[in-house]
């Protein structure tokens, strides 16, 4: 089955209302070729999605999904590749959704290191509720909220993963097709938890972080003799914060993920009729 | 009345009261004799007031009465806690050589029997064990065969090797021999033994025993007391079969971890108290909406806010039928003993799965940190049976297909009920989403759709209503003007009350009701009732408010919000005293 499925197969039939240039459309057809390329299939797929922009991707994608509460996106992935981890999960969300309302769940769904990926549409700004400042937004960056900018600095996404001991972190842009489906892939690909934080312009509410300002700024990892599999080199591009990178940054090639750690591996959807064999040994314990 | 023994050990919070205790009722049990525990303690690990209560009797045993046959104090305050309880000829253990207890008074009227506990537990090998010299002073007061000791030492020191457990009995036996020689009173106490075999457990422990029964293999959760213990439970049983306990960063992760799993088609679950349910509540009304099978369970504890996290109270009523914005379809299950905690949460599981939707199991602590004995029989594996509602599988999805072949996991079925595909199904992918959907799952704002979907997901509550039994359990005399009502952990304090009220030539028909929505229509009961009376553990009277405006009239209520749970006799006196105005105006 895996060979025949084209990515056009993870569409849906709904047509999406993002705004006409959105980055948002580019990190989906990313994520679908991503999931195609991979040999997944849309019957076995699993994909969970948040609040914002970002959160109607389950309605433009077709496999399996749930669009869920704000913030809360990745425990329910979680949730369902521990229950079945024959399952591909993939998480989208916003970076409102993944670094402010849910950046708790972020940082443990980082240190648990279940095997499934997670692309957040990065805008640096929130789009859906019209333009106010985001966690990613620069500290001088007006907005209506924030008439004078936040006046803090903004959250270094790729830093919270590296603090909170990531096997896989990367990052890319919507709109360099290529390389964003390769860094998708690879996420999907790796042993763990994948993170992927995608620049996805806002061209409707965002006049800085711009399509412009991202070519004209961005440096391709691939392109360098960046080694992604050394710590330090990653540690200190991360830490430095001073260039936006796209590529691989890191990657612990030795990674196991928690639930093969955890020796869960069957599918728990399956059960008996009655109570299981072995049932009243557990009322014996009680004697 | 049972022929009944009560007896207490306590301290301060960290003296292993709370072990003690447990060991001391496991000998009871396994002496064949009947036990009912309940707890006094403070949230700290160390510091304040804590005791482990138990009550005996060759009969079943229910509740905890307003009395204290023997105390093992090993504070003043032990003593001054509990001088209410403490009656003529109270025997009262305690070691006059501890800091704590220099310079003790003991009343007149009872029996102080100061042993050096410490001492004596030196020379079995070590000062820690000077609480299990305490309860060989215990058996020989009550002229219980110290023998049934040493197979609860075994049960609690057996993994700590040969020498702990020996050591132990010998610290129990010393304490028996030593009250023999110094003392020479005549206790009055005469200790059955028989030759039933019980087990022994809390409904925390029921609930999570119920859950693996019903093939529950998901549990998400955040430690929250009193809920912890069911955490504590499936951790490392789970497993065994099959399944996976995750501890989550909070309650916020823990019901959306489970949401998932169920999604997955697992049976899940997550289990917290009063302020998990706060957080919880967010997602809840996803869980109903996506017509997710989830059970999620509320072991009340007192609020609101941090409230008294130790103690008892059934303040959560209106939380769980009304909690969360809009208007969120549910079923709330509340067990009323520890036994139903077990059968209640397999029920719940059925019922999410039936007509899936969410299914509050409501506790409380009283249940939860409650020991009780029970024959085996009661957990009967063999009559556990699982029903899992409308699952298709590759075969059948086809019947469930629109013209062009999608998967409509909230189709408007005429029962309510949709078809549901887990992920790995083939030709089964659709999404589902907290926002209003069609049939697909697809989002809508369009009004027919709207109308058809809250329609829909009300016609599974009407179907429950008609094809499950929502039944009341019945104590007392069928035929009296008196009726109580009462929900939750009430039951046993109740049953025993109405023995009490008997004998004063009362009499009482008591309904405890445990589903609370849908719940059993009580119409034509306080209809016949001159007097109802609701009893419950919060100061508003929820259940009796919610009872009210079913039946359009007014009922009496006996409420109690100090945290403490009804004690069987003291509930007789307010019954009683409840029912004398009406006396006078007859």
């Amino acid at each position: 089955m895996s060979s025949e499925t084209r990515f056009i197969d993870f569409k849906s039939d709904t047509q999406p209302t993002w705004c006409p240039g959105c980055g948002d459309f580019g990190t989906m057809n990313g994520m679908m070729k991503a999931l195609a390329e991979t040999g997944n299939h849309p019957d076995e797929t699993f994909i969970v999605a948040g609040i914002g922009c970002s959160g109607k991707i389950g309605s433009y994608m077709h496999s399996y999904a749930l669009h869920g509460v704000h913030g809360r996106a990745l425990p329910v992935g979680i949730g369902a590749k521990l229950a079945n981890p024959e399952l591909e999960v993939m998480v989208a969300g916003g970076d409102g959704d993944g670094f402010s309302i849910g950046a708790g769940h972020f940082v443990h769904a980082v240190r648990r290191n279940v095997d499934m990926s997670y692309v957040v549409m990065d805008n640096r700004i929130y789009g859906l509720t019209k333009g106010q400042a985001s966690p990613t937004s620069r500290e001088d960056f007006e907005t209506s909220t924030t008439p004078e900018g936040p006046n803090m600095p903004p959250v270094n996404p790729l830093a919270l993963a590296l603090s909170a001991g990531a096997t896989f972190i990367a990052q890319s842009f919507s709109s360099d097709a290529k390389r964003h489906t390769e860094i998708v892939k690879a996420a999907v690909e790796h042993d763990g938890f994948g993170f992927v934080n995608c620049y996805s312009p806002c061209v409707t509410f965002n006049d800085v972080d711009t399509y412009d300002y991202f070519r004209d700024t961005i440096e391709d990892l691939a392109e360098t003799d960046h080694n992604r599999n050394d710590p330090s080199q990653a540690r200190e591009k991360i830490l430095a914060g001073d260039k936006e990178y796209i590529g691989v940054l890191y990657q612990d090639e030795n990674s196991v993920p928690w639930e093969e750690r955890e020796g869960v591996t069957e599918n728990m959807a399956e059960i008996p009729d009655g109570a299981p064999d072995g049932a009243m040994d557990l009322v014996r314990e009680f004697y | 009345m049972p022929e009944d023994l009560n007896w207490a050990i306590g301290g301060e919070a960290g003296d292993g009261i709370d072990s003690t205790g447990k060991i001391f009722a496991q000998a009871l049990s396994r002496a064949g004799r009947h036990v009912y525990t309940s707890k006094d303690f403070a949230s700290r690990i160390r510091g304040g007031y804590t005791a482990y209560k138990v009550r005996t009797s060759v009969d079943r045993v229910e509740s905890v009465v307003d009395r204290l046959d023997i105390l093992i104090a090993l504070t003043q305050r032990t003593i001054d806690e509990n001088m209410d309880e403490l009656h003529d000829g109270s025997v009262i253990i305690y070691d006059g050589e501890r800091t704590t207890m220099q310079g003790v008074e003991i009343p007149d009227n009872m029996i102080g029997l100061d042993v050096p506990l410490k001492s004596l537990a030196e020379d079995a090998g070590g000062a820690i064990m000077r609480n299990v010299v305490a309860l060989g002073v215990a058996c020989e007061v009550m002229d219980f065969p110290i023998e049934n000791l040493d197979s609860a030492l075994e049960k609690r020191f057996g993994d700590k090797g040969r020498a702990i457990v020996e050591n132990n009995s010998k610290a129990a036996l010393l304490g028996q021999e030593y009250t023999a020689e110094e003392f020479d009173y005549d206790y009055g106490f005469d200790i059955e033994t028989t030759d039933a075999d019980y087990v022994l457990l809390n409904g925390d422990e029921a609930i999570g025993m119920g859950a693996i029964a019903a093939g529950c293999k998901f549990y998400a959760g955040y430690p929250i007391t009193p809920a912890t213990n069911v955490m504590e439970y499936l951790s490392g049983r789970i497993e065994r079969f099959g399944g996976k306990v995750v501890q989550a960063e909070d309650e916020l992760a823990a019901i959306n971890l489970a949401l998932g799993a169920a999604r997955a088609g697992a049976r899940s679950m997550t289990a917290t108290s009063g302020p998990g349910i706060d957080l919880m509540t967010e997602t809840f009304g996803l869980v109903a909406t996506s017509e997710t099978p989830l059970v999620i369970c509320d072991v009340m504890r007192a609020g609101p806010s941090t409230g008294m996290p130790t103690k008892q109270e059934q303040g959560d009523l209106n939380m769980v039928l009304y909690g969360g914005h809009g208007e969120i379809d549910r079923f709330v299950v509340a067990p009323t003993t520890i036994s139903e905690c077990f059968w209640k949460t397999v029920e719940a599981f059925n019922l999410a799965e039936k007509y899936q939707i969410p299914v509050y199991l409501v506790s409380d602590l009283a249940l939860a940190v409650t020991e009780q004995t029970f024959p085996p029989e009661a957990f009967e594996m063999d009559d556990v049976e699982i029903e899992r509602g409308k699952l298709v599988d590759e075969e059948t999805i086809d019947t469930w297909l629109d013209e062009q072949g999608r998967f409509q996991p909230h189709f408007p079925a005429a029962d309510g009920v949709s078809p549901r595909a887990l992920p790995g199904t083939k030709g089964g992918a659709h999404m589902t989403t907290g926002l209003e959907h069609d049939g697909l799952g697809r989002r809508t704002e369009d009004t027919e759709v709207r109308v058809e979907q809250v329609r829909k997901r009300e016609q599974k509550v009407e179907t429950a209503k008609e094809q499950e039994e929502w039944d009341y359990r019945e104590f007392g005399d069928s035929e009296a003007e008196t009726l109580v009502v009462s929900w939750g952990s009430n039951e046993g304090a109740i049953r025993e009350a109405l023995e009490f009220l008997d004998d004063r030539d009362i009499s009482i028909r008591f309904i405890s009701v445990p589903y609370l929505f849908p719940r059993p229509d009580l119409a034509d009961e306080i209809e016949a009732a001159e007097t109802t009376i609701v009893v419950e553990c919060n100061a508003k009277g929820q259940f009796a408010n919610v009872l009210e405006h079913d039946v359009l009239t007014r009922v009496e209520r006996i409420n109690k919000f100090d945290g403490v749970r009804f004690k069987a006799d003291e509930l007789a006196d307010e019954i009683e005293a409840a029912l004398a105005p009406q006396e006078v105006k007859a």
